[in-house]
């Protein structure tokens, strides 16, 4: 279970000395080994620290740095950072494939290779990471920095949340930003569950298939709960697009775990016509064809005993187009012992149209046989699935 | 059917990290081992690995190791089992594995197992666990959608430890040769759109469980032909797409995989030239 946190104190103050900083338990000195203290000229205030430095709360540097995106001044002229020396990075002497980077990159990264080296975990350490971050969001050891910034400061983790958010839209497909929002969130509990629940369904209302976020969707469901309005959720992206994949392994996902639902056996008659009714209406869809099967897991025998399934293979030949995903399924009840009425053979029959390659007698090969035509891409599949078919007498 | 511009892909290879003010050079900072993976394994089913300095890169790829053993993505990077990878391979190309204390790495390596038996990223924990599902596929998590990138993984690793029996093959064969769409290329997943990345990991998982020719290679050459760049060099996702070196090696080693002419063989579990895997195993 994750463990739950109480809010921060949104009135924690911070020196921006970034060497003191007085939180609930008192003072607290950070040690930050490779700096010097230097008076800022910009500073009004005395702070705790006995320096002459300027004091803001937290909350309101946090709304400084979202007021800072897009600016570019660099930071060797900014005071601030007038105290730490830039560390280069050290490609070694004769550098092989060397990479030009833009000079604000650069720049950040060599002030980024410093706090770190220092172990600077500050507030500006933080401002830096998420200026690192923002040029470029893959680079794990930035991700990895923050993380222990983020514990040493006992900083807001609502806050972080929204900066996540600021830039998940660019960056849905980013291993690290996954992964970060994940250790977030399991400090955060099932307070976090809403807006977790809110972020996937905007990620996926700009792209329906995202894997990381289903991911994300999946975890948070199964570690916070919140699985009331999924099932209904799936039923509105299949409503958006039948042919969503995802949706169609989440609404399994729902069906089979949802502690709401009552499980596998409880949903699948329902759950059968739901898929029926999808089939009918776009045979050529793989993915209620594959939903069909899961429904009978573990239970081939209901799946060749029920109506609805055979019946749905019958219906589509019948319309004589889009019938390939028809045929192999009826391919695999016969194999699994379906006894086929007349109704199926004729309907096969009706497929094939050539006088001079008559069909086997057999219809579980003449099956096969028409795929290998129509299905001229897998036609190795279906010319192995007849060898394999059990000699008739 | 076009061919396959040798000389233009190995010119886009050499040319792409040098390019000022690129997007590309700052994203990639962070994963310049990758890069160096796919940009000289490439090289060397080319047949063209002599272009490039080899003691160069092997000082670079050493300056990215750890104490711990592992590799970063760059110098300044912290160690990843990614980047641990893609720097042994680089060095297995080169024919440099003898500058490795291989004890060392791969006590980096196996102390990332957890106990589950899964594998962390890092010493932070990023976790790939997968499950199998019961379209005879491996999503990335249990109840996870099946996906061709991570079954690529589970089944390499299978083949790897000698473990395929686990394997549904022909489920799993199957489910893979659906991926073909009617352009010949391959998708990931069910309705999706075919990916020139993906002629890797389907058409290598499929060779692993001996299935590949339930799909219809002639089609599939012609659609990563059609995938090139031919002006400029590169091979994009799909035809028209921009070129990255990512897809320009999936693209070449796909090909390999499908025998084209005047290319080296490739091993679909190692991705690493099939001479490559021999030196390695037949000088112990």
């Amino acid at each position: 279970m994750p463990r739950t946190r109480k809010a921060r104190n949104p009135n924690q103050v911070v020196c921006l000395c970034h060497l003191y900083s007085q939180t609930r338990t008192g003072i607290s000195r950070f040690d930050s080994v490779a700096l010097k203290r230097v008076n800022h000229p910009k500073c009004v205030e005395d702070c705790v620290c006995g320096g002459i430095h300027k004091i803001q709360t937290v909350s309101s540097v946090s709304r400084e740095q979202m007021e800072d995106d897009g600016h570019v001044e660099p930071l060797s002229r900014k005071a601030e950072w007038s105290d730490v020396t830039p560390l280069p990075q050290d490609d070694g002497p004769n550098p092989v494939v060397p990479i030009a980077y833009k000079e604000e990159f650069r720049e950040t990264m060599d002030y980024f290779r410093a706090i770190y080296r220092a172990d600077e975990r500050s507030p500006r350490a933080l401002r830096l990471t998420r200026q690192a971050i923002l040029l470029n969001p893959g680079n794990y050891t930035v991700w990895h920095f923050r993380r222990l910034v983020l514990e040493a400061l006992d900083a807001d983790l609502d806050e972080e949340l929204d900066f996540l958010q600021q830039i998940a839209n660019s960056n849905s497909k980013n291993y690290q930003l996954w992964h970060h929002r994940r250790w977030v969130v399991e400090r955060l509990g099932t307070d976090a569950r809403a807006k977790e629940l809110e972020l996937t369904k905007k990620i996926l209302s700009l792209d329906a298939k995202n894997y990381h976020a289903w991911s994300h969707r999946q975890w948070v469901l199964q570690a916070l709960g919140g699985w009331e309005d999924e099932l209904d959720y799936c039923q509105h992206l299949l409503e958006e697009d039948i042919f969503n994949n995802s949706a169609w392994n989440q609404r399994y996902f729902v069906v089979t775990r949802s502690p709401f639902l009552g499980g596998l056996k409880a949903m699948r008659e329902t759950e059968v016509r739901f898929t029926v009714e999808a089939i009918l209406a776009k045979p050529q869809n793989e993915s209620p064809w594959r939903y069909l099967r899961g429904l009978y897991k573990d239970e081939i025998e209901g799946l060749v005993n029920d109506p609805q399934v055979s019946s749905v293979c019958l219906k589509v030949m019948n319309t004589k187009s889009n019938y390939v995903f028809a045929l192999s399924l009826l391919l695999d009840l016969l194999c699994y012992g379906f006894q086929p009425s007349q109704e199926f053979r004729d309907a096969v029959d009706a497929l094939w149209t050539s006088e001079t390659h008559p069909l086997d007698s057999d219809l579980a090969k003449a099956i096969c046989y028409i795929l290998e035509h129509v299905d001229s891409m897998r036609a190795s599949y279906w010319m192995w699935r007849k060898s394999k078919l059990p000699l008739t007498a | 059917m076009g061919e396959l511009a040798v000389d233009k892909h190995v010119h886009y290879i050499l040319s792409v990290e040098k390019r000022k003010d690129s997007f590309e050079s700052v994203v990639m900072d962070h994963l310049r081992m990758n890069g160096a993976y796919w940009g000289l394994t490439t090289l060397d089913l080319l047949g063209k690995l002599d272009i490039v300095n080899a003691d160069e890169v092997i000082s670079w790829i050493m300056k990215c190791q750890h104490e711990s053993g592992g590799f970063a993505g760059n110098i300044g990077h912290d160690p990843h089992i990614l980047y641990t990878l893609s720097a042994v391979q680089v060095l297995a190309v080169s024919n440099k594995l003898d500058v490795l204390d291989t004890d060392k790495v791969a006590a980096y390596i196996t102390g990332l197992q957890n106990e589950d038996g899964s594998f962390s990223g890092d010493m932070w924990g990023e976790v790939d666990t997968s499950c199998k599902n019961l379209d005879g596929g491996f999503g990335c998590t249990p109840g996870g959608e099946s996906h061709a990138g991570q079954i690529f993984c589970c089944v390499g690793a299978l083949a790897i430890t000698g473990s395929l029996h686990h394997v549904d093959k022909d489920l799993l064969g199957w489910w893979l040769c659906e991926r073909q769409v009617k352009s010949g290329g391959l998708n990931g997943r069910p309705e999706k759109l075919p990916d020139v990345c993906y002629s890797w990991w389907v058409l290598s998982s499929l060779i692993m469980i001996d299935r590949v020719h339930w799909i219809d290679k002639e089609k599939l050459v012609k659609f990563i032909l059609d995938c090139q760049d031919v002006k400029n060099g590169g091979i994009s996702d799909r035809p028209d797409d921009a070129v990255d070196v990512f897809h320009t090696y999936f693209g070449v080693a796909g090909l390999s995989l499908l025998e084209y002419p005047g290319l080296k063989a490739i091993d679909p579990a190692y991705a690493l030239p099939v001479d490559v895997i021999n030196r390695i195993f037949f000088s112990r």
